[in-house]
């Protein structure tokens, strides 16, 4: 069954386990060593490695992607709702219902192909996204959001025990999933999915995948339908999006309409293409880096930058105030687009082809471009 | 038949708003072969242009205490202290006057994203255009966000057009049987006239023939000794204009704030491929009909019989078309037909 994993494979899934499960450590000195950020590195990168799968893989550009993290939010917060708190139902219906609805969008959709694509998928995440704040309330809650409420009914749970005072957690048999524990949920599930994606990149499914990124036209004349591996690209990846949806249920439990906005689905891409379209670790290096800035980036302001260029003079240091001031805080979002744009221009292989670049410049490769054949840009799907 | 001619009337200004936009993207894509999506944060500069026209020639200043008076009168617009009544009668027709101060810049704007930037990118993927134009306009509605915050900022129409319009009585009807807000009926008209400028540019001008004839064949024309970049250029700076003049007169519909932009591009995306990619009459067709079927979505006894249907028609017809008519309503044979 692991027949076609080769023994470098096998060391980096070991080493990708390794470091991830020792970020808690090895983070702290960056700022980042607490459960709550850690836990954001987990559930972003399972959603870009997943939303990888299908741009990086085929080059379908899909901009609803969040509408799948939603469906995930949603049937998580229900499973808390009705069933369990045990986290482990909430992740299956999350990756389920992601799933389901990811073929109905997906066999619609992949009718169309580039441009087109993208716009269909647009059309339904934000057809989802409206949908959730106006008819679906009694669904969605709307506005607010779905939250856990004292009149939950939670049939299993409360079939066994009788419920505590005020809200409960969500648990793994016993296990509350906040703070540390919370984040080792989402790791396991992270290096579950890397492993996964791994096999899926190996896979004659996956030199499938990609043959139809580079020429569909010759795969079809050829004799293969495309379409049946196309669909299944994009079920597996909204399945990981639900999974992500469901981790952030899992980690907090409610969920609101805002994280199928287009906006989130823009996110994701932003994500991958900043640590490498096509590449095993790019994506979930693009969520990690983007998420890490992002909390360190919101959380300055005006007094701490006129603390770092305290040692200007005055007229110099206001404006070195005001310029960065730009940048973070308020500005984070100016400062992720700067640099989305940059690395689009000048480096379309994200993080990734940056450091093989460094790589080559260090004499280790032998010439430009040696071994990564999947840093190549993306390519529309013909 | 009253409620029918009211929901057209109130889908015509949205649709025009849709058709300004899409005919903007449409020229864009048809000339340059580039996916825009910054083309939405173009519609947003504009309406801030209106606005900062508006804060310049209302900057309030403190009139001298005159003889004998106890306190200092108000703080008044400094145009209005300035130049008395004809300055009070420009504060009032701001947000129209202002198209004079959005033609230059969004010119400007436009040439200098093409020339800085999107010429770039003729050659790679559209999904790089996509994702790069995406980018841009991420900044420039953060840097809007910067300088003007992040509510919407209301702007006035000029007062004479405060009112509503009595439709009906022009056609001899009964009065007050169909009214409508002045200001909405300007925007349509005014969208018809930038339409027919565009379409009259295209049409009967020279500079506008060798246009078209570079979106049929552009190596031909290139052929010829004719420099068709400098023109796509140019059409790239009018597709600005267009889009800002159509935020500018916007403005006192829907007060306008940073992500202004944002909401309008999805939707126009979408009304241009339902009008056929790469078609100029698809485009606005398209972007009347789309407003229209919107605000007949939103009628209370539709909504009744289907409930939300006003949130996603626009993008449930766009699935349709693109599902069944893979060219668009009226999108030429072998344009992006894929």
């Amino acid at each position: 069954m692991f027949g076609n994993l080769s023994r470098n494979d096998w060391l980096l899934v070991l080493g990708f386990a390794i470091v991830v499960l020792v970020s808690p450590w090895t983070l702290t000195p960056f700022g980042a060593g607490y459960p709550a950020l850690l836990q954001k590195f987990c559930i972003f990168g399972i959603f870009a490695m997943g939303f990888n799968i299908l741009f990086g893989l085929t080059g379908y550009l899909s901009f609803g992607h969040a509408a799948f993290l939603g469906v995930g939010s949603y049937a998580a917060v229900w499973s808390f709702k009705l069933f369990t708190m045990n986290v482990i139902p909430a992740v299956i219906f999350g990756v389920l219902f992601a799933g389901i609805f990811a073929v109905v969008i997906g066999f619609v959709s992949l009718r169309r192909s580039g441009i087109y694509f993208s716009i269909l998928t647009l059309a339904f995440a934000q057809m989802s996204y409206n949908l959730a704040y106006s008819v679906l309330t009694p669904i969605t809650n709307g506005e607010t959001g779905l939250q856990l409420t004292l009149q939950d009914p939670r049939i299993i749970d409360n079939a066994f025990i009788t419920p505590g005072e005020g809200l409960p957690q969500t648990d793994l048999f016993g296990i509350p999933m906040n703070g540390y524990p919370g984040f080792y949920f989402c790791a396991v599930a992270l290096i579950i999915c890397f492993f996964l994606t791994l096999r899926i990149f190996r896979s004659p499914f996956g030199m499938m995948l990609r043959a139809i990124k580079s020429n569909q036209n010759r795969m079809r004349y050829t004799g293969f339908n495309t379409r049946p591996y196309l669909l299944t690209a994009f079920i597996i990846s909204g399945m990981y999006a639900g999974l992500a949806g469901s981790l952030m249920a899992v980690t907090d439990p409610l969920a609101g309409a805002e994280r199928m906005q287009w906006t989130a689905s823009g996110e994701v891409v932003l994500m991958t293409i900043l640590g490498g379209v096509g590449t095993l670790i790019g994506p979930i290096l693009g969520a990690g880096v983007i998420k890490y800035f992002e909390n360190i980036f919101s959380s300055f302001n005006d007094r701490i930058l006129e603390q770092l260029f305290s040692f200007l003079p005055d007229a110099a240091r206001e404006v070195a105030v005001w310029f960065t001031g730009l940048f973070v805080g308020e500005g984070w979002h100016l400062t992720l687009g700067v640099v989305f744009m940059l690395i689009v221009i000048f480096l379309p292989g994200g993080i990734m082809e940056g450091l093989q670049r460094i790589y080559n410049r260090l004499g280790g490769g032998s010439g430009p471009g040696a071994g990564a054949p999947d840093t190549a840009a993306a390519q529309p799907a013909e | 038949m009253d409620a029918i001619i009211i929901q057209i009337l109130n889908g015509l200004d949205k649709g025009a708003a849709y058709a300004l936009i899409a005919l903007g993207l449409t020229l864009v894509f048809g000339t340059l072969g580039v996916v825009n999506f910054a083309h939405g944060a173009l519609f947003m500069l504009g309406a801030f242009c209106a606005v900062t026209f508006n804060k310049i020639i209302t900057w309030p200043i403190q009139p001298p205490k005159a003889e004998g008076q106890l306190f200092a009168p108000p703080a008044k617009p400094w145009f209005e202290y300035a130049f008395g009544d004809l300055g009070a009668s420009i504060i009032n027709w701001s947000v129209p006057i202002s198209i004079l101060l959005a033609i230059p810049v969004m010119l400007l704007i436009g040439l200098a994203m093409e020339r800085g930037l999107i010429r770039h990118f003729y050659k790679r993927a559209h999904a790089d255009q996509i994702l790069v134009t995406f980018g841009l306009a991420i900044v420039l509605q953060e840097i809007v966000k910067k300088f003007f915050g992040a509510n919407p900022l209301p702007q006035n129409a000029p007062a004479m057009f405060n009112g509503t319009a009595d439709i009906a009585s022009w056609f001899g009807l009964t009065d007050m049987f169909i009214v409508y807000p002045w200001w909405r009926l300007i925007y349509f008209l005014f969208s018809l006239l930038v339409i027919g400028a565009v379409f009259a540019f295209l049409q009967f001008t020279t500079y506008g023939m060798v246009v078209r004839a570079g979106m049929r064949d552009r190596e031909t024309v290139g052929l010829l000794g004719i420099n068709i970049e400098r023109r796509f250029t140019v059409v790239f700076g009018i597709a600005s204009v267009v889009a800002g003049l159509a935020g500018v007169m916007y403005t006192p519909i829907l007060p306008p704030d940073y992500h202004l932009g944002m909401d309008f591009l999805v939707l126009s995306f979408v009304v241009v491929v339902v009008g056929g990619m790469g078609s100029l009459p698809g485009a606005v067709l398209a972007g009347f009909l789309l407003g229209i079927l919107q605000s007949f979505a939103s009628m209370n006894e539709v909504k009744g019989i289907l409930p939300g249907i006003d949130q996603i028609i626009i993008y449930l017809v766009a699935v349709t078309i693109l599902l069944t008519m893979p060219r668009g309503l009226m999108g030429r044979k072998g344009v992006m037909e894929d």
